[in-house]
């Protein structure tokens, strides 16, 4: 793989890609102070306003910001419709393939998926078997995460069906940046992203249980102590749904309810921001506090809708990410749009001998690892780490997949010393209900650290604005 | 609206209010410290205003002796106890924080700017603080909240159960204060007596009425009048009829399937003080009186919790 990362705003030293020339223009006149200052501002109205992790174990009360970097990321508009009609195709395929797995496996007969990659899963729900949910949708909300390659190419490299975050930091991204820099909205035409709650309220409505004409949605979240806490209380508020934990639902005769000053409240449709794994003490981990005994029943009774469904996870787990391409000719016959990034499967005799082989150039990933950590990346890794995985490998082959270490492009970012390329990557949001349909963007995360390739914000990741031109 | 968000929303208004009540006390006391007054007075007043407000104790357990310095950072930035002005804008923002989705994004972001700035002044600046200056910018802070509360969110259920919480605390700090200058309205006292006017201008201080007793009087100040103004007079924001009238109201404005005896209740206590006379409270002692109303007070609060705020266990 060639080393030479696409750098996203200049072709070469001095010369800007034809998208980025009025913004070039513009940065070029700003004096340092004023941009200085404009970074200082950004930061104090993050905390202000509170959009922050919570980190614990530090002085009181201690939060911290996910960084922000002003320079944008901007995609012309020809690559966003080619882009945005991949992101469609992809998530179609695999909300298809995931009702195919809880019903005929049609996929796993025709021998394209071996059963048993499937079957012994552990993100395989055996509960959810024949359950029909409303419109056939299981991943309501998709995060799909783009790199594009050394050649310029977008790839995909990881589908995220569970519970994706990050959609509150592109839509407070973009307030940042209008409201520091208003002068370049006028200058520019970007495609606007703040309809985003109106569209994912209007799809979870949409797959409301059969017979309600005007469904209760509420947004289930782990509780303030959850890091991802403030986008679950900002996206009920920009729906104005209500926010509940655990403890405010409970079930009887197989329907699901709150807890209000005036009673109880029918709920239809629940956009849970906490794992399968937490949802119902009764069937799953029996110690969660944080779920509602006696969702299953009422799930299962077809009384309420939960979003993303239960048992997505075994479309997004990294040993079925492979197998995408395929899925999109087998369910929708057509070509993929955008393609994955080569992936060899430690499980396959071949692969692991490559890969054993080649461990100092490749990245090896766990296949059940999230969040950057469980990782090997071989050029940045000393001996000894890769001998320790080579042995973990070679106890465990069918833990991992192997992918070549990507050259992601790169785009200017405020570093210490001053504007310097750091590695970025996208995250859309595909939303699937009635149709399926994506704000223009995404949430562009970018690693801060020199050389990184880790954009998660655990690890020192910041975030940008990503523009989609519209002209 | 959900009972969890109801209850974080009164507690987020009562502890709001608390802090308020607080700085005006300490701002009272320290004013009065700095006019030439033998210290015994004040350590006396500093010492009964903290049992009224059952602060004594943990006091007494950090603290050898009462002294205005050390009480004054006591109960405004002391980080270890719970009951201080920081750690009731924290708790307060805490409690936002849990429902900011229910909040205005200006309500919000008052209260969160409020506890950031309070954590920087008491962490960078410790004991160097001044309390004058600290306990100033937390009534502004609580009078702007107030005014945010009142002028950014919707008259709906939300905005009522704060309004409880607000003068539910309010009711019970001006009671309280009352309580620790209880021994100047002694049935054997003359009612008529002048007093020591700076004494009581600590007490009118600390519940912002100092000018306005003398707007409604526009004479001297006696005991009398002093428990009239607070306790009886409509008028009067802070005074208990005030309170109880406020409390019942929104009371009522939320009114559910279970939640007639809580209202009965706070429009009885609500007419009592509406149709009761100064001589009556005075006959019955204004120690018992203070009693009997703070745990009217107190158990009105366990029902409006249990009407409202903590759900009744489902079958």
């Amino acid at each position: 793989m060639s080393a030479t990362p696409y750098n996203e705003m200049y072709v070469n030293e001095g010369a800007g890609r034809p998208h980025y020339q009025r913004y070039t223009r513009w940065l070029l006149e700003q004096p340092a102070e004023r941009l200085a200052q404009k970074r200082a501002e950004a930061d104090a109205l993050f905390h202000r306003v509170g959009i922050t992790f919570a980190v614990y174990g530090q002085d009181e009360g201690a939060e911290r910001l996910i960084p922000f970097d002003i320079v944008p990321r901007v995609l012309p508009r020809e690559e966003w419709v080619r882009l945005e009609a991949g992101l469609k195709q992809r998530v179609r395929a695999l909300n298809a393939f995931i009702h195919d797995i809880y019903h005929d496996q049609q996929i796993l007969k025709a021998g394209v998926i071996p059963p048993e990659q499937i079957l012994c899963n552990s993100q395989y729900r055996p509960e959810m078997q024949g359950i029909d949910v409303p419109g056939g949708i299981y991943a309501h909300i998709a995060g799909i995460d783009i790199v594009r390659d050394g050649a310029g190419e977008f790839k995909v490299l990881e589908d995220n069906l569970r519970v994706p975050s990050g959609v509150s930091y592109m839509l407070e991204n973009r307030k940042m940046m209008m409201r520091l820099f208003p002068e370049l909205f006028s200058e520019h035409r970007v495609a606007p992203v703040d309809h985003y709650p109106d569209v994912l309220l209007d799809n979870l409505r949409s797959v409301a249980p059969t017979g309600v004409a005007d469904p209760t949605v509420v947004l289930l979240t782990a509780g303030a102590h959850n890091s991802a806490y403030f986008e679950h209380a900002f996206l009920a508020q920009q729906m104005g749904i209500e926010l509940v934990e655990g403890q405010d639902l409970f079930v009887r005769d197989e329907a699901v309810f709150m807890r209000t000053t005036q009673g109880p409240q029918r709920v239809d449709v629940i956009y849970r921001r906490i794992d399968d794994d937490f949802l119902d003490p009764l069937v799953f981990r029996p110690d969660s506090m944080l779920g509602v005994p006696g969702l299953l029943t009422a799930y299962r009774a077809g009384r309420i809708t939960i979003a993303n469904a239960i048992g997505t996870g075994v479309a997004d787990d990294k040993s079925i990410y492979p197998y995408v391409p395929e899925m999109i000719r087998f369910y929708l016959g057509s070509a993929p749009i955008i393609g994955n990034v080569h992936t060899w499967m430690l499980r396959k005799k071949e692969d692991l001998e490559y890969v054993l082989a080649h461990l100092p150039e490749l990245v090896v990933k766990e296949v059940h690892g999230a969040g950057g950590y469980g990782m090997l990346i071989g050029p940045a890794a000393t001996k000894s780490e890769i001998e320790t995985f080579r042995r973990l490998i070679k106890s465990n082959p069918e833990r991992y997949i192997a992918q070549p270490t990507l050259a992601l492009s790169t785009c200017p970012t405020f570093a210490e010393a001053g504007l310097a390329p750091r590695h970025i990557d996208l995250r859309p949001f595909v939303l699937s209900g009635s149709d399926v349909s994506i704000v223009p963007g995404g949430l562009t995360r970018v690693a801060l650290i020199y050389g990184s390739l880790v954009v998660n914000s655990s690890q020192g990741g910041g975030t940008k604005d990503t523009w989609v031109l519209e002209s | 609206m959900l009972s969890r968000t109801a209850d974080h929303l009164y507690w987020m208004s009562r502890y709001i209010e608390r802090a308020e009540s607080l700085a005006r006390l300490v701002d009272a006391h320290y004013r009065m410290s700095l006019l030439p007054h033998s210290p015994e007075v004040l350590a006396q007043s500093l010492s009964a205003t903290m049992t009224a407000l059952h602060m004594q104790q943990a006091y007494l357990a950090r603290h050898e002796r009462v002294t205005p310095k050390s009480v004054f950072e006591f109960v405004s930035l002391d980080r270890e106890y719970g009951g201080s002005i920081f750690n009731c804008l924290k708790v307060a923002r805490e409690n936002a924080r849990a429902v900011r989705g229910s909040l205005t994004s200006e309500l919000w972001e008052t209260l969160n700017s409020t506890w950031l700035d309070a954590r920087s002044q008491v962490m960078r600046r410790g004991a160097q603080v001044d309390i004058g200056e600290f306990v100033e910018w937390v009534k502004e802070r609580s009078h702007l909240t107030r005014g945010v509360t009142v002028g950014t969110m919707m008259h709906d259920e939300a905005f009522h159960f704060t309004r409880i919480g607000t003068f539910l605390e309010r009711a019970d700090s001006t009671a309280r204060i009352l309580t620790a200058h209880q021994s100047d309205f002694e049935p054997g006292a003359d009612a008529s007596v002048v007093p020591d006017p700076y004494e009581w201008s600590v007490l009118l201080r600390a519940l912002s009425a100092f000018e306005v007793y003398r707007r409604a009087y526009r004479d001297v100040i006696t005991p009398f009048r002093v428990a009239q103004l607070l306790i009886l007079r409509d008028d009067m924001p802070r005074s208990l009829l005030r309170c109880c009238k406020e409390v019942y109201a929104n009371l009522k404005s939320v009114s559910n399937a279970q939640s007639a005896e809580t209202e009965r209740r706070a429009g009885e206590m609500h007419a009592m003080l509406h149709f009761t006379r100064m001589e009556e409270i005075l006959g019955l002692g204004l120690p018992r009186f203070l009693e009997q109303f703070l745990s009217r007070l107190q158990d009105l609060g366990v029902r409006i919790a249990s009407d409202f705020l903590v759900p009744p266990a489902e079958a």
